[in-house]
């Protein structure tokens, strides 16, 4: 009981809930510098404009999907068919350039199989009721399957010229279209998340949907939009990834959604819910850049940054239990 | 009778009729189905999916998820494969003990830091999915071990016949016999629904939750890792991607038999008809003539909607991130 009123104790909580969030991005922010200040160290190419804006290319596309991501998991639910939706969302594109639609067509194709796949989702978790990790474990076969049934064993590259620009088109000298869209997206999804009412009500959903419910916030709804949002991003960046690839396979993107959702989590969003913040995903999704893009520089093979990257999700996660900041409030 | 059947486990009936209508009509449609070698096959496929399919119901049960069995079977897999191949005079028995002992040692790992560090399992599982695989890597270089380096004992114990269906479709008869009486009449086996169905009360009455999730964590672990020798020997080659992605058909395999995400339902009953309906479309479906490449549309739809429908028989267990709107409107 003591226990039961002490988790319910909101006074006290936003200062403490403050606290918890200072260190945790104080300490991801010391760790990507050390960790910059490493790959400068071991590597001499790694310090020039151009190595760098090269290594935020294989981290920029699914980071992107981890900021609505960062918004499912603070609401409480999860999507683990974001790589299917992806890999669904490049097929359609590859068919429509086959057949002869221009690149604007098929940005707004690529983003919208995106959102009607996070339609299905969110239609499944907030209409049937299927629990989210469930649901997705379903669309992520189906969605992948439609992309195998659609192409088989071939490739789809009829892409015209002008198409290349998202995925390797930069906008100043170094800086590529797909950091500053990042960059851009980062910033909105902060604002949306910390700033205003709907972020307030995300939070509020994810910490406990029943007194959410009873205070009016149509729970289901901002769920099924959240999952609508974060499909058509994964659209966004499948056109990045399209792009940037040239050329779609139906095993584009394959295991995305465990990267995508590690940054999630080191970035210090709670698995359960109800915590989590926009500038801690982005310090994890350039932490992870940077330690496989060191690795990759020191000729490491890509299944050995599964290990580091592992490592570090129950390492950085298990320090934060440890220090007593875990969710541990609802858990049980 | 029979409505009390429907009303005692309206999952577990309905999916043996539809498992019972699907064989029907598959065998008569396609009678090469029937062919003794194919079902023999398609046995043997099953029984590995059964097997993980409980370790996993084990963990489903105390409210937690274990996304690693694959990569587990996998990391087990290489290392007794590679054992065989450097001593392959060794026999059998090290082999089935290194594998048991393997698995749960990783599966302990993983329910350690689920019980000790109070780390939610679906975070630990995820780390450790990646952390087995990129291991299989580093322990075999890359390289395959093929059927060539493995002896003959290691490749034929899973082949070897008796009363009609091979050793490996009897050791998935075996794990699901054993979890049922484990299950249904140990101390721990009903402890494991009680942490599920409800920790407060399960606190109250004694019963560890974090230790006896560490305990299904092991148990899944260790079939795992059988599985993984099972896995190995019955196709003959270990590589880094064994099983690469298998965990989601176990999950949907336990989810499709009726065991809750949230903890504290499911049987081994129904595992078992969920695991026979994945293996039965899964073996069905090239005999069918359905080209590979829709196999898995094909698998995601069935998957897809047996979750969707099945959720609706759940709905009286209340799910962790799912509430009832019932509850609320008063």
């Amino acid at each position: 009981m003591s226990k039961a009123l002490s988790s319910n104790y909101t006074p006290g909580l936003p200062i403490a809930w403050k606290k918890i969030l200072l260190k945790w991005e104080t300490l991801l922010g010391l760790a990507v510098i050390a960790d910059f200040g490493l790959n400068t160290y071991l590597s001499p190419y790694f310090l020039n404009p151009w190595t760098l804006s090269d290594a935020s290319f294989n981290f920029t596309e699914q980071a992107i999907v981890a900021l609505p991501m960062a918004l499912l998991i603070i609401a409480g639910e999860i999507d683990i068919s974001v790589g299917s939706t992806i890999a669904l969302c490049s097929v359609a594109m590859g068919l429509a350039a086959k057949a002869g639609f221009a690149t604007p067509w098929l940005v707004g194709l690529g983003i919208f199989t995106g959102f009607l796949a996070g339609c299905f989702n969110g239609f499944l978790v907030t209409r049937l009721r299927v629990p989210s990790i469930v649901a997705t474990i379903g669309t992520l076969t189906l969605f992948r399957g439609i992309a195998y049934a659609l192409v088989g064993n071939g490739v789809l590259k009829s892409y015209q010229p002008d198409f290349a620009y998202f995925g390797q088109g930069y906008v100043i000298g170094p800086v590529s279209f797909e950091v500053t869209l990042f960059a851009f997206l980062a910033l909105v999804f902060a604002v949306a998340l910390h700033k205003s009412v709907i972020g307030r009500r995300i939070f509020a959903i994810g910490a406990n949907p029943v007194a959410s419910r009873l205070s009016g916030i149509p729970v289901e709804r901002y769920k099924f939009w959240i999952f609508a949002l974060l499909g058509a991003t994964a659209g966004l960046a499948s056109i990045l990834l399209t792009s940037r690839l040239g050329s779609t396979r139906p095993s584009i993107a394959t295991g995305w959604e465990l990267s995508i959702i590690t940054m999630v989590i080191l970035g210090g969003v709670s698995i359960n819910g109800g915590q989590g913040s926009i500038l801690g995903v982005v310090l994890a999704a350039l932490f992870i850049g940077l330690v496989t893009f060191g690795l990759s520089l020191l000729n490491f093979p890509g299944i050995v940054l599964g290990i580091v990257t592992g490592t570090l999700l129950i390492g950085v996660v298990a320090i934060s239990s440890a220090l007593g900041q875990s969710g541990r409030r609802r858990r049980s | 009778m029979l409505k009390s059947l429907f009303l005692r486990a309206p999952a577990v009936t309905g999916l043996s009729l539809l498992i019972i209508a699907l064989l029907l009509s598959v065998s008569i449609a396609f009678p090469p189905f029937l062919d003794p070698v194919n079902l023999k096959s398609a046995f043997d496929d099953t029984a590995l999916l059964m097997m993980m399919a409980v370790g996993e119901m084990f963990v489903l049960l105390t409210r937690s998820v274990d996304l690693s069995v694959a990569a587990n079977a996998a990391l087990t897999g290489m290392v007794v494969a590679l054992f065989n191949a450097k001593y392959p005079g060794a026999g059998i028995l090290p082999v089935l003990l290194i594998s048991l002992v393997m698995g749960s040692a990783l599966g302990a790992f993983n329910g350690l830091l689920v019980w000790k560090l109070r780390i939610p399992s679906i975070v630990v599982t995820l780390g450790t999915l990646s952390v087995f695989r990129g291991l299989v890597y580093i322990i075999s270089g890359g390289a395959w071990v093929n059927s060539g380096q493995m002896s003959h004992a290691f490749l034929n114990l899973v082949r070897l016949p008796l009363l009609g269906i091979n050793l490996l479709s009897w050791a998935g008869v075996l794990v699901a016999i054993l979890a049922f009486l484990f299950l249904r009449y140990s101390l721990t086996g009903r402890n494991l629904y009680a942490v599920g169905n409800n920790p407060e009360a399960a606190a109250y009455a004694g019963i560890d939750a974090g230790r006896l999730q560490c305990v299904a964590f092991m148990l899944s672990g260790a079939i795992a890792g059988l599985s993984g020798y099972f896995w190995v020997a019955r196709f003959g080659v270990a590589y880094t991607d064994v099983a690469s992605g298998f965990e989601l058909q176990v999950i949907a395999a336990c989810v499709i038999g009726g065991v809750s995400i949230s903890g504290g339902a499911g049987g081994v009953v129904g595992v078992i008809l969920g695991a026979l309906f994945l293996g039965i479309i899964k073996n069905a479906l090239p005999v069918v003539g359905i080209s590979p490449f829709f196999q898995l549309f094909i698998s995601g739809m069935v998957i897809t909607v047996a979750v969707a429908l099945n959720s609706g028989t759940q709905r009286k267990t209340h799910g962790r991130h799912i509430l009832e709107s019932s509850k609320v409107t008063p």
